[in-house]
């Protein structure tokens, strides 16, 4: 807990705009006040590429820790 | 306490953790083929490491009597030039009869790209042809739960392909599930910053009833901990675990996986 909030001191922080990622995290955090279960799975999911179809092509080789999209529910 | 470490990439390994591992119980390692953390420039590179694999490092891990089996394969992180990953998966049968082969692997995708996909179905063709176990990497973070679904596709598609003989690896809570209802083994890879943390694999074990699941520490030469599956069997330990719960998680499902090929044995003497 105190990572995070350590965290979210950081960003508070800093300049310059927020990417894709802290979007997802922020999206995120809410799954873990709730009292359904499977919050692990949730949370993965919430930064996950829900989509089905291949893209068309590799063009780096790492992931980023969040997909650019809109987050499935 | 005894375990088989049915995931480790040791090449990137010193020779001091093959020592360390053996002291700690390990009765058999299986090497995966993978990214070497940067781009072969010729499938004679893939040469040169499928002659390593079955050569050289069963040589290195017998100075501590600790069997060493591999899976061969490109990475899927070296698969969008399919014609380069074509020339490279035809070097593989010349391999696939020598004792320490047990399947392909760890094949898989990584942007879960189309180029990615036929690669992936070139090898499931080529395991399913040779008869080989297949060991399945799955994507990273936010590509794995997508990588995951289009893995199983493929699988499903290719009637010659008997679930029970493929090890899904990579999985986290969001596709355990899917894996382990398509009939397919699962792997928990224990890993200090991202996959899996020994409690999250244990609540998992937990959650899944334990069939068909192993953990592995997919040591490499990122921050890995060749040691990870005794940490986890300790805490394991801590939680009230059985013996015999602990030894059917750490040894007896790798080895009744790997047992489905005729080359994997453990001698008495390794544990």
């Amino acid at each position: 807990m105190i990572e995070i909030a350590a965290f979210l001191d950081r960003v508070d922080r800093a300049e310059g705009e927020a990417d894709f990622r802290l979007s997802a995290f922020r999206k995120a955090l809410p799954i873990l006040l709730t009292n359904e279960p499977e919050k692990a799975a949730r949370v993965l999911m919430a930064f996950s590429d829900p989509t089905t179809e291949p893209i068309p092509a590799a063009t780096v080789q790492g992931a980023t820790g969040a997909w650019p999209g809109t987050p499935v529910k | 306490m005894r375990y088989i470490e049915p995931h480790a990439h040791m090449v990137s390994r010193v020779t001091d953790d093959y020592r360390a591992m053996t002291a700690a119980g390990c009765a058999a390692v299986c090497e995966p083929a993978f990214w070497a953390g940067f781009d072969r420039s010729s499938p004679q590179g893939f040469y040169d490491y499928f002659q390593q694999l079955t050569e050289h490092e069963p040589k290195r891990a017998a100075k501590y009597n600790l069997p060493h089996y591999c899976f061969l394969c490109i990475n899927p992180k070296e698969s969008e030039n399919v014609a380069f990953a074509m020339e490279v998966i035809k070097l593989i049968p010349q391999f696939l009869d020598r004792p320490n082969v047990l399947g392909i692997g760890e094949i898989g995708l990584n942007k879960n790209s189309r180029n990615e996909l036929k690669v992936l179905e070139a090898h499931v063709d080529l395991a399913a042809r040779h008869q080989q176990l297949i060991l399945m990497h799955t994507p990273h973070l936010e590509d794995k739960y997508k990588g995951t679904r289009l893995t199983l596709d493929v699988l499903k598609a290719d009637g010659r392909i008997k679930p029970e003989r493929v090890i899904i690896d990579h999985v986290e809570e969001h596709t355990i599930k899917m894996v382990l209802d398509a009939g397919y083994w699962a792997g928990l890879t224990l890993y200090p910053g991202s996959k899996c943390s020994p409690s999250r694999a244990i609540d998992m074990l937990e959650c899944h009833g334990g069939e068909r699941l192993w953990i592995n520490s997919a040591c490499d030469w990122g921050e890995s901990i060749p040691l990870s599956i005794p940490y986890t069997a300790l805490e394991m330990r801590k939680r009230g675990h059985s013996p015999e719960w602990i030894d059917k998680i750490i040894f007896k499902n790798p080895f009744q996986f790997l047992s489905q090929s005729p080359k994997f044995k453990i001698p008495e003497t390794a544990y």
